[in-house]
């Protein structure tokens, strides 16, 4: 089944300009998991009726991982090529469901003159809710669920987001239950700084495993986030303790979507 | 005679430690360029709420607290130290103690009962140093010197406070033969405990090496500083006044990459053109302290060494060999290296040594994950993370030593635009996919 969903190419086709760009990102093109988040996060923006666009094939990595990695000119390459595109169709604002992608647009893109407004998915979707746009079913998806939600590092230390994600699992039918190390403190799933694209060095433990007791300790049903990286590193993880049963590892737009009834 | 023995040692103290100041002060200066005169506001602001304040000391209240008492009783304890200095300069015995009268009473009980709190505070640091053995304060990087330092400046700090009491104490019994009392808190009881019934001659000469050995100790602490990692009691505040405002995840932009990188995309630009004059990227990223800014050069300098940045970085936690406080202490001792050699063999020579190679290791560098908790955790503001990025960035653009794997992950965004092997035209795939 296809979504509907326009780029930013169509629309300029039809000289309409949307109110918000989504920035879908390369985890949220190409993983399977990850794309299954993509399309929770149209959903709601669909029945929200937003008006938003994709960039589509012309989106291009925003050089995260290359500068992450100490390559500046693969990222400054990426940066001036999408601020390029980006000012070309004079967006004004974007979302994005990949902290890595917020961080970069919202933090390095203006000192290589691609200024925006750039938010988080969970910080939209907190908009939609508080706004009366989008309701949330009473359909007791989550009843007597215990959920716990992983920060991931380049939302919260980097950015200071803390409260977004946590508020709209407020507004599940769950109990919110933290794990000893939350917020400021929150321990990195393991991907960051571009350690998802290669093997960790010599230790004696692999962070997401690290992590992820953390997650079982507090016994939650289900471990959110916000982050495609983070989700497979703590699905990773929870497959390493054969939990795939017991705990669902999930992003804060699909819980909403679930929620939603979309 | 006294007097004049006081004078030279005042002097002699003040002398040594402004010159190893400007030492310091040359070595920082050795650091790139980096503009932080912006904000003055929220600079002024950071530093009282953090240098001042101690507010991220408190995401650990019992050590807080400790801290504090410490802390609290050096602040005071100066201003005890001006009349100890007018003391020893015009012969006089306790020079404010009549004109201020009662109040000269209450700001001395204060220092005594802060001196008491500040001493409780650094027996348990050293008991949770050396007994009780406390993880992040017996790591591998720490053997030897830093150690050593570490428990001489708590054994310092408890001959300081000694001192104190000798002084007080003894002044008190003198008194107390003469039907008086300096009434101060916690000496006018600890004074008879320990030294009643003494003579007035030996009581004399008590008070005398509790007076000069305050005195002495006050210096040796001082010119030992620029030495140890407790140089942290000066540098938390001009290091948390430059610390980095922006968003902790916003990495610096290197200009000198964007100026080719402009020139790369240009289609007008002049391929041959010579590059300006004002041009003077030596290199890409960071391989000696010469190629850190002078700010990382500062954060090494307000190290004291507490490995919270360490006991909370995910790599170091769980086996690699990556510690940020060890990023910290390598920086601060090649920074001392290098100075000490330039000082002596001139400003354009070079050991042959640099950060990277000789004290930082491939292997470390690549255990970071960018997370920021060391960032987050330091109390004084420091950034690890900075330097560890900067000498990747050499690594990656200068030497192209890249792990297999990235090179891969770096080769597949410049062909097709993502980390994967995926083409561009199967971006919008996911839209028509179950």
């Amino acid at each position: 089944m296809s979504i509907q969903v326009r780029t930013m190419a169509d629309m300029m086709a039809a000289g309409e300009s949307p109110d918000i760009l989504f920035w879908v990102g390369c985890a949220g093109s190409f993983d399977d998991r990850a794309k299954k988040i993509t399309k929770a996060l149209v959903k709601i923006l669909n029945h929200c009726k937003v008006n938003f666009a994709v960039l589509g094939t012309e989106e291009s990595c925003t050089g995260d991982p290359a500068k992450r990695a100490g390559n500046e000119f693969t990222f400054q390459m990426q940066a001036l090529m999408n601020i390029e595109l980006l000012n070309g169709y004079e967006v004004k604002k974007i979302v994005t469901a990949c902290p890595h992608c917020f961080n970069t647009l919202k933090n390095e893109y203006p000192g290589l003159g691609g200024t925006y407004e750039v938010i988080h998915h969970t910080q939209l979707i907190q908009d939609l809710i508080n706004t009366g746009k989008l309701t949330l079913a009473d359909n007791g998806t989550f009843k007597g669920k215990k959920i716990t939600f992983h920060d991931p590092c380049y939302l919260g230390r980097a950015n200071d987001v803390y409260e977004a994600p946590r508020e709209l699992i407020e507004k599940l039918d769950a109990a919110l239950v933290e794990m000893k190390r939350c917020k400021t403190n929150g321990l990195c799933c393991g991907a960051g700084g571009a350690q998802m694209f290669k093997e960790a060095e010599k230790g004696n433990k692999e962070i997401n495993i690290e992590r992820t007791e953390d997650a079982i300790e507090t016994s939650a049903n289900i471990i959110a986030t916000g982050c495609p990286f983070c989700n497979t590193m703590m699905t990773d993880g929870i497959k390493h303790f054969e939990k795939e049963e017991d705990v669902k590892v999930m992003d804060i737009a699909e819980l909403i979507a679930n929620a939603a009834d979309l | 005679m006294q007097q004049l023995i006081f004078g030279v040692l005042t002097l002699a103290s003040f002398g040594f430690f402004a010159f190893n100041l400007r030492k310091i002060a040359q070595n920082i200066h050795m650091g790139l360029p980096l503009d932080r005169s912006d904000r003055k506001a929220d600079r002024w602001r950071t530093m009282l709420l953090v240098a001042l304040g101690q507010k991220k000391m408190f995401t650990r209240p019992i050590p807080a607290l400790l801290h504090l008492a410490l802390y609290a009783a050096f602040v005071i304890t100066q201003i005890e130290l001006i009349e100890i200095l007018v003391d020893g300069i015009s012969g006089s015995h306790r020079f404010f103690q009549e004109s201020l009268g009662g109040f000269y009473t209450f700001m001395i009980s204060f220092i005594e009962v802060l001196s008491v709190l500040a001493f409780i505070g650094t027996v348990a640091f050293l008991a949770r140093r050396n007994m009780l053995k406390l993880p992040r304060l017996n790591m591998k990087e720490l053997a030897g010197w830093p150690t050593q330092d570490a428990n001489l400046i708590l054994v310092f700090e408890l001959m300081l406070i000694s001192f104190i009491f000798t002084m007080n104490g003894a002044d008190e019994v003198l008194q107390s033969y003469r039907g008086n009392s300096n009434g101060f808190a916690i000496s006018s009881w600890l004074g008879p405990i320990l030294f009643d019934g003494i003579s007035n001659h030996s009581l004399h000469i008590l008070e005398q090496i509790g007076w000069w050995g305050h005195i002495i100790m006050v210096y040796t602490f001082m010119n030992y500083l620029p030495y140890s990692k407790h140089l942290h009691i000066f540098m938390a505040f001009p290091n948390t006044y430059y610390s980095k405002l922006e968003p902790k995840g916003q990495f610096s932009n290197m200009q000198s990459v964007t100026n080719e990188v402009k020139l790369m995309l240009d289609p007008n630009a002049d391929p041959y053109a010579a590059p300006a004059a004002d041009a003077v990227p030596s290199r890409f990223g960071a391989k000696d302290v010469t190629d850190l800014s002078w700010k990382n050069l500062m954060d090494a300098y307000s190290c004291t060494e507490c490995g919270r940045c360490t006991s909370a970085c995910p790599a170091n936690t769980t086996g690699k060999l990556l510690s940020p406080r060890k990023i910290m202490m390598d920086t601060r001792d090649r920074m001392v290296e290098l100075g000490d050699y330039k000082r002596k063999n001139g400003n354009d020579t070079e050991d042959g040594k640099s950060l990277l190679g000789n004290y930082i290791t491939e292997e470390e560098l690549w255990a970071c994950t960018s997370c920021n908790s060391c960032v987050q955790e330091c109390p004084v503001n420091i950034d690890p993370l900075s330097i560890i990025m900067d000498l990747r960035r050499f690594l990656v653009m200068e030497e192209s030593k890249v792990p297999t794997e990235l090179t891969g992950m770096l080769t597949n965004i410049e062909n097709n635009g993502a980390p994967w092997q995926f083409a561009p035209t199967e971006r919008m795939n996911w839209a028509n996919e179950d």
